[in-house]
């Protein structure tokens, strides 16, 4: 991927990222016309798997987070980064606003607990030269500019680590572009310190490219769970990640 | 005949006009201070009770100050948040004690004169998006609570934004005229024919809980007839449609349980309603903390509001074609959950069939409901809301158009259909 196209899909994913989702190759789909509807919190989800896939488990294609198997820790942030507006997409707002912390806790879990198969690996078409540039930052970072590995962080096999800290692989490219890209615009923000804020600006577009094509195609084995945390602390001091 | 010379004539025109305009202006200018009675000397007052500070909690509730005073993550009562009007957007001040940036420096009197008389501390009109057309009505002693309790929340250093109003709406002048017009200071006057109860709901309804702000129709200049009707009338925003309280078909409780109407107000969900929109939020952060009693008081009232239709044409049919692609979105997107004939599941997915919700003159709400998707809000009776996806994220504005106009003219309802250009203009 060139300069020049990296740059339109980061203004075209940020954008996105605060107006409205648009479902590229992952069309959302409404819950089956012959459900039977049931006093569950399965049923009361039926609002969020329209888009987030069922039982969460959107795959690595459009633009639509998995969020089934995410660490409680991580979704209930998230949740509250939505309603209080740190984070932006017109849906998530809105559907958040009125919610108590109490419901935001449960929805984290419920999802949180779902044990569904990862989608497959993909070709993720990118060169040798990019493939090594990804594999450095995400195994071994780039100490010399201050950032540091993704799997310092992200749990080495990227499955996340608990109790706040999401897992990687397998999301939408441009999720992750986007996502990248809302942090360096300011446009996505999580509790000070603003780890990913930090690391995101420290990228260069090429390398938020490269990286977020490499971790969308990779898979992992059914049952992978997050991490469990280290007494180590975490190589950049994160608001988010220790809750 | 005497014939004046034009010079003369000149003259004397504009002397009259000029007499004609001051008088003018020393009416407008009578008719915003009359009634009022010299602010009492003194500064801010000395803390109060925690019995006052917590009545007066109750009744921010109540005027659901936090609604507009505190924006989205932000401090409480810090302000920020903007009323988008015709006219422009009115922001909402700080209103914590910070004495720089808030109204720390406010005493008793200039706050009760805020609230009675739409007047700032230094004595410059406010924008009628304070709702003092309502909150004029509010009492002596309610309004002391609120002052006390205001002084009690964490002082916020936060500069207030400048409204972004239009000429001349942006000057004082045009908002003395508006409120010549419209405003009237007013003091409660019980109905000693009505009970004690009747006359609390009365009270709430009209005063703190500034319901004709949104109940009430508006005209071109943002005038109403306020707390006379209750008739309903596009949000100042132009997004929602707040229905007539005064008309059984639209959101009126003349035939409702009291019992209905507290539950609503309480939980957000009641066995045949659910609230959504702009009154979902208004559930959340205001009517779900007031007492059973104040709500039952509140249906009381609501119940005796004189019905008042407004006169309904009778609907076009939609074309076949319409209503064959209305249907098919429908049995795929709607009726897994809205059940195949409309009739919804209770307390969970409210029912289309007969839910005057949808068949409004308006059809703003329910392309909102469409579009936006939402859950009822969280309230202790309801504490896992069921929700419903933003259709606006898969269905195009044909597609929405078509399934409001099926829902609209299903099941025995019987509502204008909806096209796509007006799904379009449908901010």
């Amino acid at each position: 991927m060139n300069m020049k196209s990296i740059l339109n899909f980061l203004a075209t994913a940020s954008l996105a990222a605060f107006t409205t989702w648009v479902p590229a190759q992952s069309t959302p789909t409404s819950p089956g016309a012959t459900a039977t509807v049931r006093n569950t919190m399965a049923q009361r989800m039926q609002a969020c798997v329209m888009c987030h896939g069922n039982e969460g488990r959107a795959t690595n294609a459009g633009y639509f987070p998995r969020i089934a198997g995410k660490p409680e820790g991580y979704l209930f942030n998230q949740l509250k980064n939505f309603r209080e507006g740190r984070r932006r997409n017109q849906a998530m707002n809105h559907l958040t606003q009125l919610m108590s912390d109490d419901y935001l806790r449960d929805i984290a879990r419920y999802f949180s607990a779902l044990d569904v198969p990862y989608p497959l690996a993909l070709a993720h078409g990118l060169s040798a030269q990019q493939q090594q540039t990804a594999e450095q930052l995400v195994f071994k970072g780039a100490p010399e500019r201050q950032i540091p590995a993704c799997a310092s962080c992200h749990g080495s096999s990227m499955a996340g680590r608990l109790p706040a800290i999401p897992g990687l692989l397998t999301l939408p490219a441009d999720y992750l572009i986007g996502q990248l890209g809302a942090w360096r615009t300011g446009l996505r923000a999580g509790s000070a310190p603003d780890c990913m804020a930090d690391v995101a600006k420290r990228l260069t577009h090429e390398e938020v490219g490269v990286v977020a094509r490499w971790l969308s195609a990779q898979s992992l084995p059914t049952g992978t769970k997050p991490e469990v945390g280290s007494a180590q602390p975490l190589p950049v001091p994160c608001g988010n990640g220790n809750e | 005949m005497n014939r004046m010379n034009p010079r003369k004539l000149a003259r004397r025109t504009g002397a009259i006009v000029l007499v004609l305009t001051l008088m003018l202006a020393a009416l407008v200018a009578w008719l915003n201070v009359r009634g009022e009675v010299p602010l009492e000397a003194g500064g801010p007052a000395a803390p109060a009770s925690s019995e006052v500070i917590g009545r007066g909690a109750y009744l921010a509730r109540a005027g659901n100050c936090m609604g507009c005073h505190t924006t989205t993550g932000g401090a409480e009562f810090a302000g920020g948040r903007g009323v988008d009007t015709p006219f422009g957007i009115v922001v909402a001040p700080n209103i914590t004690p910070d004495s720089r940036t808030g109204i720390g420096n406010w005493s008793a009197s200039e706050f009760w004169r805020s609230l009675h008389q739409g007047r700032s501390k230094d004595g410059r009109l406010l924008y009628p998006a304070f709702p003092y057309p309502s909150f004029t009505q509010v009492s002596r002693e309610d309004s002391d609570a609120l002052y006390a309790f205001l002084r009690s929340v964490p002082a916020v250093e936060r500069a207030n934004a400048p409204h972004a109003l239009r000429f001349p709406y942006s000057t004082q002048a045009a908002l003395a005229v508006w409120r010549a017009l419209y405003f009237r200071p007013g003091v409660f006057e019980p109905d000693a024919g009505q009970s004690t109860d009747w006359n609390r709901g009365k009270y709430l309804t009209q005063g703190l809980g500034h319901c004709a702000a949104c109940h009430s129709g508006r005209n071109f200049l943002g005038g109403t007839r306020l707390n006379a009707e209750f008739a309903g009338g596009l949000m100042p925003d132009a997004t929602w449609y707040a229905p007539s309280l005064a008309s059984p078909n639209e959101a009126g409780v003349q035939r409702w349980s009291r019992e209905q109407v507290v539950r609503l107000l309480k939980d957000g969900v009641s066995a045949h309603a659910s609230v959504s929109g702009p009154m979902a939020e208004v559930v959340f952060t205001s009517t779900q903390y007031l007492t059973e009693q104040d709500l039952d008081a509140t249906a009381r009232y609501l119940a005796s509001i004189p019905v008042s239709e407004k006169p309904r044409t009778e609907p076009r049919r939609a074309d076949a074609e319409t209503m064959l692609a209305g249907r098919k979105v429908y049995e795929q997107h709607c009726a897994a959950c809205h059940g195949d004939r409309g009739q919804g599941v209770s307390g969970m997915y409210p029912m289309l069939a007969g839910n005057r919700a949808v068949t409004l003159e308006s059809h703003n709400n329910l392309v909102q409901g469409i579009r936006l998707g939402g859950f009822m809000p969280t309230t202790a009776g309801n504490r896992q809301p069921f929700g419903m996806p933003p259709y606006g994220q898969v269905l195009n504005d044909n597609e929405i158009a078509a399934v409001a106009t099926f829902i609209r003219q299903s099941w025995g309802n019987s509502a204008s259909p909806v096209s796509p250009l007006d799904v379009l203009r449908v901010k």
